[in-house]
């Protein structure tokens, strides 16, 4: 046996493998390179899947419209699988390789922290479409957010107790970083709106029955019940809610709000409370909402692009690409005019809100991009 | 009182779960002496077959089921062919890499077919929740339970009053030895897998209504069915049946009585206790070190 | 397996691994590839620790995970809550890692086949939840954020070159041990607690301190992988230590074929680049990804790097006819 070979052979079987990534991709300058980092598959796939559709809708768009300043757009996605080592290789890939010029996403509150100081580093502009308030908060001068932050759900959810006399809540939350930063909030803000929160407790995002949760919460004796969790947790809790004979509100938070919610909870979603961008409930809103406009083109469009029910997760890099593509106007591709570009955008209206950036605030949204619903006939009813 | 019952309860409808995926593991276990890491996909191939076929085509519910369960067994029968047999060095290691692939494999096809998306499917009958003392048990538990007590008295039948039962068990004591009597063994190992798989798609199909389904529902379930199965004993029916409802019982107790954040904790702290202190399990006489 | 029976220690080889290293890094220029391969030394130095313990030592380990996330985690709490000097931090995490495998490998161990593999399963989900719920600690599910990076003087490691030479000369480090180990005389009774345990006991091999000293090397090892990880990243959550983590370590040495350290280099390498490939398929990526793994066991059981060897044998033995 030839044992001196074997060495040898795996260098060369390495050095393979190395060459085979060293492709170069073909760069032209006519184009606007925007990088899109999101889980498109994994367990985030139901805000990752959405986007991309929304962020290549967005970008065909503008092209469509004769590009900006005369360029074309080119969207260059990865997909993260939410693994949040995968999305530094993403935006290490964009930067380094493609050469982007602005990155949109990742989808989730991890990913995003986790490439956060890469962007920084290469200063890159990044809008995330994550939701966890740590993003934005402390400030980080290359990123910017558009999903709604928990801050303004929770306080959404608060103010709706506080006029309904709510005095007691007990809180019911998954085990992952939406669910965290979803309890963090509620306990935080509890204080400000006057209620007592009697019980905290959590749930495995594939748990299967969420009863004993339910029963430690009902013998605290609470006047509601809030949920934070992601599909298809909150549906097993609404339908353990109904089989517990629990008669006190429950409330889900906004990570729930998509008619796949109803789906899935079938009659024990009836009466549930929660907080929503407009998105959900475009066709209640009335004319003189600034949002319908927007709202309306983004949903006929999605329908017609992709023949699928529009998602209310889409939206954040819908959001996220229009508000770019209005930074870019003049940029000449240079990333920090187009980052200053964004910190100054003022009075944008999006589908998930009305955005204006400013030096403390990279967020944008005010506590009117969340409205309240109730869920009734197995569909949406506007709650004041 | 009322809160220990309604504990209780939780931990029978998820003992249930439970203990008819660790059934799969045990019965594949007791012909093959091989733990297939992809049992998690078969019950979740089973219940979205029932979405499909009950929700989506109308067909009767009885014969949905029979399909979904038909259809894991099907999806058994090709894995074992295509996979399993072809191995040319069968070790244990080759094998757990094999039925890994088999579930990241399946797990991407199911994706691919019913979305990402989570699917819901009604209750096998739609009775309200019943009500003993205060607590609530949902009718699908009962349904749960009645059909894993099926299938386990038809194992148990299967094991010890059929010809078939029998010559399958002797491979798995003595694969030569069987084959060296008259007993097709290759025969026997695939029709093993085909119940397995069968049974873990038909486990799919009863909790469907409880659950969800979705295409990455797989993993924990089979984490969690294997646990119990180690609980009961590896290879032992009742044990699996036993090692379901502790496992339930003891973790909706836990989440009960101390905290919710630890609960899958539970589960895993009990495995590593059984294998430490009695690694054959509660019902099991085999020896801990074979392979 | 006369083939690792005569791998002695070749300077000659090592010195020639070293010059790779360092023409490599001074070749490649752009962030990405660094990184890539920088994240591919990270994994072989995971893929080693565990190919010791499966390939030489015969024992399967299905939690390395938790170990590596130990690493990870320690240096994360100590550099950035407590402000202590990194490279404390990382003799302190090994020590844990080195601590705790002492402990869970001592009974864990005495278990054998499907046993030993549920028993550090267990062990390592228990870990990962221990990541998770312990927030105010660990950061909880979110993660940990703002871990620093590592410098030595004024020297930093900052750039990706720099974090090129530290990981790969890590790496390097680790192969010139393992090799030493294989070739010495616990080296073979390793090997031959591989072969049959009972037999080794009976020639008077101390069979459980044997495996237990290996399972607490490769838990050192994983330890400073997860080191190199969180300085690197700056940012660790739990998801990234949890149970598919083990599996892909495990994959990592099978695929790259047991009882060969080399293997490991190109298990690991495979196992972070596949993935960078498959991007093409976007949505089939899943499938292939379960295809390819099921066919490489299917096809070649001991690993690419014997395959391929036989493969090349026998189609010279043909060509020679």
């Amino acid at each position: 046996m030839k044992i001196e070979k074997k060495p040898v052979f795996i260098a060369v079987a390495v050095l393979v493998c190395i060459a085979m990534i060293f492709s170069t991709p073909a760069w032209s300058k006519d184009t606007y390179k925007i990088g899109g980092i999101f889980s498109v598959t994994g367990r985030a796939s139901f805000l990752g899947d959405p986007e991309k559709r929304s962020m290549e809708m967005a970008v065909k768009t503008i092209n469509d419209n004769g590009g900006i300043d005369g360029k074309m757009l080119e969207a260059v996605i990865y997909d993260t699988e939410g693994d949040p080592t995968k999305a530094v290789m993403s935006i290490s890939k964009l930067i380094s390789r493609d050469r982007v010029i602005a990155i949109i996403g990742p989808s989730t509150t991890p990913t995003t922290l986790a490439v956060m100081p890469f962007a920084q580093k290469a200063k890159i502009p990044l809008i995330s479409c994550a939701a966890g308030n740590k993003i934005t908060q402390p400030v980080n001068p290359y990123i910017f957010k558009t999903a709604q932050s928990d801050v303004l759900a929770v306080a959404a959810i608060y103010k709706h107790m506080q006029d309904k006399g709510i005095k007691s809540a007990g809180i019911l939350t998954v085990s992952n970083s939406f669910g965290e930063s979803g309890r963090q909030q509620l306990e935080k803000q509890a204080k400000n709106f006057g209620i007592n929160i009697v019980k905290v407790e959590s749930f495995g995002a594939k748990d299967t029955d969420m009863t004993p949760q339910l029963t430690k919460i009902r013998s605290a004796k609470p006047d509601a019940v809030v949920c934070w969790g992601t599909n298809p947790g909150p549906a097993v809790v609404a339908k353990n809610v109904k089989q517990l004979k629990m008669d006190i509100p429950l409330y889900q938070s906004h990570g729930v709000a998509s008619p796949k919610f109803i789906d899935l909870a079938k009659d024990a979603a009836e009466g549930i409370i929660l907080p929503t961008g407009k998105i959900l409930v475009a066709d209640l809103l009335q004319d003189a909402d600034v949002q319908k406009k927007v709202l309306d083109k983004y949903i006929d469009e999605y329908k017609k692009s992709y023949n699928l029910s529009v998602s209310g997760f889409g939206g954040y890099a819908y959001d996220a690409m229009n508000i770019l593509a209005k930074a870019l106007k003049g940029s000449d591709g240079d990333t920090k005019k187009i980052r200053d570009a964004l910190e100054n955008l003022k009075n944008h209206v999006g589908v998930s809100g009305v955005f204006s950036y400013s030096k403390e605030e990279h967020n944008g949204l005010g506590p009117d991009a969340f409205v309240i619903v109730r869920i009734k006939n197995s569909g949406w009813e506007l709650v004041k | 009182m009322e809160e220990l019952l309604q504990y209780l309860f939780s931990g029978i409808t998820n003992g249930a779960i439970y203990a008819v995926i660790a059934l799969g593991f045990s019965m594949l276990y007791n012909a093959t002496d091989l733990i297939n890491f992809a049992h998690g996909e078969f019950v979740m191939l089973g219940g979205l077959g029932l979405v499909t076929f009950w929700t989506v085509f109308n067909l009767p519910l009885p014969v949905a089921f029979i399909l979904a369960a038909g259809m894991g067994g099907f999806a058994g029968f090709l894995f074992e062919r295509l996979a399993i047999r072809t191995v040319s060095k069968p070790q244990p290691i080759v094998l757990v890499i094999i039925t890994v692939g088999a579930s990241i494999f399946l797990r991407g096809a199911a994706m691919l077919v019913w979305g990402k998306d989570a699917h819901g499917v009604p209750d096998f009958s739609s009775h309200e929740p019943i009500d003993i003392f205060g607590a609530t048990l949902l009718v699908q538990s009962l349904w749960i339970l009645g059909i894993v007590l099926i299938m386990v008295a038809g194992l148990h039948f299967f094991y010890n009053r059929t010809l078939t039962g029998k010559a399958m068990q002797a491979c798995a004591i003595n694969k030569r030895a069987a084959w060296l009597t008259g007993i097709p063994a290759n025969k026997m190992v695939l029709l093993a897998f085909i119940i397995s798989t069968s049974l873990g798609a038909a486990a799919g199909v009863i909790i469907a209504p409880v659950t969800m389904c979705s295409y990455d529902m797989g993993t924990m379930l089979g984490l969690k069915g294997f646990c119990a199965a180690m609980l009961g004993g590896l290879g032992s029916l009742w044990g699996a049946l036993i090692g379901g409802f502790l496992l339930g019982s003891l973790e909706s107790l836990g989440v009960g009585f101390f905290s919710s954040g630890l609960k899958d904790a539970i589960a895993f702290i009990l495995l590593l206790l059984i294998l430490y202190i009695r690694p054959q399990g509660i019902m099991g006489t085999a020896d801990s070190k074979r392979f | 397996m006369c083939d690792m029976l005569l791998s002695r220690i070749n300077p000659i080889r090592f010195a020639f691994f070293f010059l790779v290293i360092a023409l490599v890094g001074l070749l490649v220029d752009n962030a990405y590839y660094q990184q890539v391969l920088i994240l591919i030394g990270i994994n072989t130095l995971l893929a080693v620790g565990l190919n010791m313990l499966m390939g030489y030592a015969g024992q399967i380990s299905l939690g390395h995970a938790a170990f590596y996330g130990i690493g990870a985690y320690t240096t994360a709490i100590l550099t950035a809550k407590y402000q202590i000097y990194p490279w404390i931090a990382l003799v302190i995490a090994i020590l844990l890692a080195v601590a705790i495998a002492v402990v869970v490998g001592l009974p864990t161990l005495k278990l054998s086949g499907y046993y030993l593999g549920m028993g550090t399963l267990g062990f390592g989900m228990i870990f990962n939840i221990i990541f998770r719920e312990w927030s105010s600690l660990t950061g909880g599910a979110s993660g940990f954020v703002g871990i620093p990076s590592l410098s030595i003087g004024s020297l930093s490691f900052e750039s990706g070159r720099n974090y090129f030479y530290l990981v790969w000369f890590s790496v390097w480090s680790v192969f010139l041990i393992c090799s030493r180990i294989i070739n010495s005389r616990a080296g073979r009774a390793l090997r031959s607690i591989h072969d049959s345990e009972n037999a080794s006991m009976a020639v008077g091999v101390d069979t459980m301190t044997l495996k237990l000293q290996v399972f607490v090397l490769s838990a050192a090892f994983s330890a400073l992988a997860g080191f190199l990880y969180a300085h690197y990243i700056s940012f660790i959550s739990p998801g990234s230590f949890d149970f598919l983590m083990s599996v892909r370590m495990v994959t990592m040495v099978v695929i790259g074929g047991m009882a060969s350290i080399w293997g490991a280099l190109l298990g690991a390498s495979l196992l972070t680049l596949l993935p960078e490939w498959l991007h093409a398929f976007s949505e089939f990526e899943m499938v292939v990804y379960g295809l390819v793994l099921m066919l490489v066991m299917i096809l070649m059981p001991q690993g690419l790097t014997r395959g391929i060897l036989d493969i090349y044998e026998r189609s010279r033995e043909k060509y020679r006819k």
